[in-house]
Protein backbone atom coordinates (compact mmCIF):
# COMPACT_ATOMS: atom_id res chain seq x y z
CA UNK A 1 0.00 0.00 0.00
CA UNK A 2 2.69 2.44 1.04
CA UNK A 3 4.89 1.58 -1.93
CA UNK A 4 1.94 2.05 -4.31
CA UNK A 5 1.36 5.51 -2.83
CA UNK A 6 5.03 6.38 -3.27
CA UNK A 7 4.98 5.23 -6.90
CA UNK A 8 1.87 7.37 -7.51
CA UNK A 9 3.68 10.33 -5.94
CA UNK A 10 6.73 9.77 -8.15
CA UNK A 11 4.61 9.63 -11.31
CA UNK A 12 2.76 12.83 -10.37
CA UNK A 13 6.13 14.48 -9.77
CA UNK A 14 7.39 13.35 -13.17
CA UNK A 15 4.27 14.83 -14.81
CA UNK A 16 5.11 18.10 -13.03
CA UNK A 17 8.69 17.96 -14.28
CA UNK A 18 7.44 17.29 -17.82
CA UNK A 19 5.23 20.39 -17.67
CA UNK A 20 8.23 22.38 -16.45
CA UNK A 21 10.32 21.04 -19.33
CA UNK A 22 7.58 22.18 -21.72
CA UNK A 23 7.89 25.71 -20.30
CA UNK A 24 11.69 25.56 -20.44
CA UNK A 25 11.56 24.61 -24.13
CA UNK A 26 8.80 27.01 -25.20
CA UNK A 27 9.38 30.00 -22.88
CA UNK A 28 9.57 33.24 -24.84
CA UNK A 29 12.18 35.01 -22.71
CA UNK A 30 15.34 33.85 -20.98
CA UNK A 31 13.87 34.46 -17.54
CA UNK A 32 11.09 31.95 -18.26
CA UNK A 33 13.62 29.26 -19.00
CA UNK A 34 15.68 30.02 -15.89
CA UNK A 35 12.49 29.97 -13.81
CA UNK A 36 11.43 26.61 -15.23
CA UNK A 37 14.88 25.11 -14.65
CA UNK A 38 14.82 26.36 -11.05
CA UNK A 39 11.44 24.71 -10.55
CA UNK A 40 12.83 21.48 -12.04
CA UNK A 41 15.72 21.60 -9.55
CA UNK A 42 13.33 22.07 -6.65
CA UNK A 43 11.17 19.20 -7.86
CA UNK A 44 14.25 16.96 -8.17
CA UNK A 45 14.87 17.49 -4.44
CA UNK A 46 11.39 16.15 -3.71
CA UNK A 47 12.00 13.28 -6.15
CA UNK A 48 15.19 12.16 -4.41
CA UNK A 49 13.40 12.32 -1.03
CA UNK A 50 10.57 10.10 -2.32
CA UNK A 51 13.10 7.71 -3.87
CA UNK A 52 14.94 7.35 -0.57
CA UNK A 53 11.61 6.52 1.11
CA UNK A 54 10.83 3.98 -1.61
CA UNK A 55 14.20 2.25 -1.31
CA UNK A 56 14.35 2.40 2.55
CA UNK A 57 17.81 3.96 2.60
CA UNK A 58 19.47 6.96 4.22
CA UNK A 59 22.04 7.29 1.49
CA UNK A 60 20.18 9.85 -0.62
CA UNK A 61 19.65 12.38 2.14
CA UNK A 62 22.97 14.09 1.42
CA UNK A 63 21.83 14.46 -2.18
CA UNK A 64 18.86 16.63 -1.12
CA UNK A 65 21.10 19.25 0.48
CA UNK A 66 23.57 19.08 -2.41
CA UNK A 67 20.96 19.52 -5.17
CA UNK A 68 19.41 22.38 -3.19
CA UNK A 69 22.69 24.27 -2.92
CA UNK A 70 23.67 23.64 -6.56
CA UNK A 71 20.26 24.72 -7.87
CA UNK A 72 20.40 27.93 -5.84
CA UNK A 73 23.90 28.82 -7.03
CA UNK A 74 23.04 28.07 -10.65
CA UNK A 75 19.88 30.16 -10.52
CA UNK A 76 21.68 33.13 -8.98
CA UNK A 77 24.43 32.92 -11.58
CA UNK A 78 21.93 32.83 -14.46
CA UNK A 79 19.95 35.71 -12.98
CA UNK A 80 23.08 37.84 -12.79
CA UNK A 81 23.92 36.86 -16.35
CA UNK A 82 20.47 37.88 -17.63
CA UNK A 83 20.60 41.14 -15.70
CA UNK A 84 24.14 42.40 -16.33
CA UNK A 85 25.72 40.26 -19.04
CA UNK A 86 28.51 39.00 -16.77
CA UNK A 87 28.43 36.61 -13.83
CA UNK A 88 31.45 37.81 -11.85
CA UNK A 89 32.20 41.51 -12.08
CA UNK A 90 35.66 42.99 -12.20
CA UNK A 91 36.53 45.52 -9.52
CA UNK A 92 37.87 48.72 -11.03
CA UNK B 1 0.43 6.80 6.98
CA UNK B 2 0.62 10.48 7.91
CA UNK B 3 3.98 10.56 6.12
CA UNK B 4 2.26 9.33 2.94
CA UNK B 5 -0.37 12.05 3.35
CA UNK B 6 2.33 14.71 3.64
CA UNK B 7 4.20 13.39 0.61
CA UNK B 8 1.07 13.16 -1.56
CA UNK B 9 0.00 16.68 -0.57
CA UNK B 10 3.45 18.05 -1.41
CA UNK B 11 3.60 16.30 -4.77
CA UNK B 12 0.13 17.47 -5.79
CA UNK B 13 1.10 21.00 -4.75
CA UNK B 14 4.13 20.97 -7.03
CA UNK B 15 1.97 19.50 -9.82
CA UNK B 16 -0.42 22.44 -9.41
CA UNK B 17 2.58 24.77 -9.58
CA UNK B 18 3.72 23.16 -12.81
CA UNK B 19 0.24 23.52 -14.34
CA UNK B 20 0.31 27.19 -13.37
CA UNK B 21 3.73 27.48 -14.98
CA UNK B 22 2.34 26.27 -18.29
CA UNK B 23 -0.96 28.15 -18.30
CA UNK B 24 -0.33 31.66 -16.96
CA UNK B 25 0.25 34.52 -19.43
CA UNK B 26 3.54 36.26 -18.55
CA UNK B 27 6.76 35.67 -16.64
CA UNK B 28 5.72 37.47 -13.45
CA UNK B 29 2.53 35.48 -12.87
CA UNK B 30 4.38 32.30 -13.78
CA UNK B 31 6.99 33.08 -11.15
CA UNK B 32 4.18 33.70 -8.66
CA UNK B 33 2.78 30.25 -9.39
CA UNK B 34 6.03 28.36 -9.59
CA UNK B 35 8.06 29.67 -6.65
CA UNK B 36 5.44 29.52 -3.91
CA UNK B 37 3.78 26.24 -4.78
CA UNK B 38 7.04 24.45 -5.54
CA UNK B 39 8.49 25.66 -2.24
CA UNK B 40 5.45 24.49 -0.25
CA UNK B 41 5.41 21.20 -2.15
CA UNK B 42 9.03 20.36 -1.48
CA UNK B 43 8.71 21.43 2.17
CA UNK B 44 5.76 19.07 2.66
CA UNK B 45 7.55 16.25 0.85
CA UNK B 46 10.70 16.61 2.96
CA UNK B 47 8.60 16.77 6.14
CA UNK B 48 6.86 13.57 5.07
CA UNK B 49 10.21 11.88 4.49
CA UNK B 50 11.43 13.03 7.91
CA UNK B 51 8.27 11.64 9.56
CA UNK B 52 8.64 8.36 7.65
CA UNK B 53 12.19 7.74 8.85
CA UNK B 54 11.28 8.90 12.37
CA UNK B 55 8.27 6.57 12.64
CA UNK B 56 9.50 3.49 10.82
CA UNK B 57 13.13 3.40 12.01
CA UNK B 58 13.43 5.94 14.82
CA UNK B 59 16.07 7.75 12.76
CA UNK B 60 16.07 11.51 13.11
CA UNK B 61 17.86 13.07 10.14
CA UNK B 62 19.59 16.40 10.75
CA UNK B 63 20.36 16.60 7.03
CA UNK B 64 16.67 16.66 6.17
CA UNK B 65 16.09 19.44 8.69
CA UNK B 66 18.95 21.37 7.09
CA UNK B 67 17.50 20.69 3.64
CA UNK B 68 14.07 21.98 4.66
CA UNK B 69 15.59 25.10 6.20
CA UNK B 70 17.82 25.76 3.20
CA UNK B 71 15.05 25.35 0.60
CA UNK B 72 12.75 27.54 2.67
CA UNK B 73 15.39 30.28 2.74
CA UNK B 74 16.78 30.14 -0.78
CA UNK B 75 13.87 29.40 -3.12
CA UNK B 76 12.06 32.78 -2.71
CA UNK B 77 15.41 34.57 -2.99
CA UNK B 78 16.17 32.80 -6.27
CA UNK B 79 12.73 33.69 -7.64
CA UNK B 80 13.20 37.32 -6.61
CA UNK B 81 16.57 37.49 -8.40
CA UNK B 82 15.13 36.03 -11.62
CA UNK B 83 12.17 38.39 -11.65
CA UNK B 84 14.34 41.43 -10.94
CA UNK B 85 16.59 40.42 -13.84
CA UNK B 86 13.53 39.97 -16.06
CA UNK B 87 12.19 43.41 -15.18
CA UNK B 88 15.53 45.12 -15.72
CA UNK B 89 15.97 43.45 -19.10
CA UNK B 90 12.46 44.70 -20.04
CA UNK B 91 10.51 41.50 -20.41
CA UNK B 92 6.97 42.73 -21.21
CA UNK B 93 4.00 42.14 -18.92
CA UNK B 94 0.74 40.58 -20.07
CA UNK B 95 -1.78 42.81 -21.84
CA UNK B 96 -4.28 42.48 -19.02
CA UNK B 97 -2.04 44.16 -16.43
CA UNK B 98 -3.17 47.70 -15.61
CA UNK B 99 -0.61 49.39 -13.41
CA UNK B 100 3.19 49.54 -13.36
CA UNK B 101 4.44 51.61 -10.45
CA UNK B 102 8.04 50.50 -10.69
CA UNK B 103 8.47 51.93 -14.20
CA UNK B 104 8.24 55.59 -13.14
CA UNK B 105 10.60 54.96 -10.25
CA UNK B 106 13.17 53.36 -12.53
CA UNK B 107 12.82 56.21 -15.04
CA UNK B 108 13.36 58.81 -12.32
CA UNK B 109 16.37 56.92 -11.04
CA UNK B 110 17.84 56.75 -14.56
CA UNK B 111 17.31 60.53 -14.90
CA UNK B 112 19.18 61.14 -11.67
CA UNK B 113 22.03 58.98 -12.86
CA UNK B 114 22.37 61.06 -16.03
CA UNK B 115 22.63 64.35 -14.16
Amino acid sequence: MFEVLMIVALSLLSIAILLNIYRAVKGPSGADRVLALDAIGINLIAGSAILSVLLHTHAFLDLILLVGILSFIGTIAFARFVERGVVIERKR
Amino acid sequence: MIAALFILFGVSMSLIGAIGLTRLPDVYTRSHAASKSATLGVLCTLTGTLLYFLISEGYFSIRLILGIFFVFLTSPVASHMIIRAAYRSRVPMAETSVQDDLQEYMRKKAGQAER
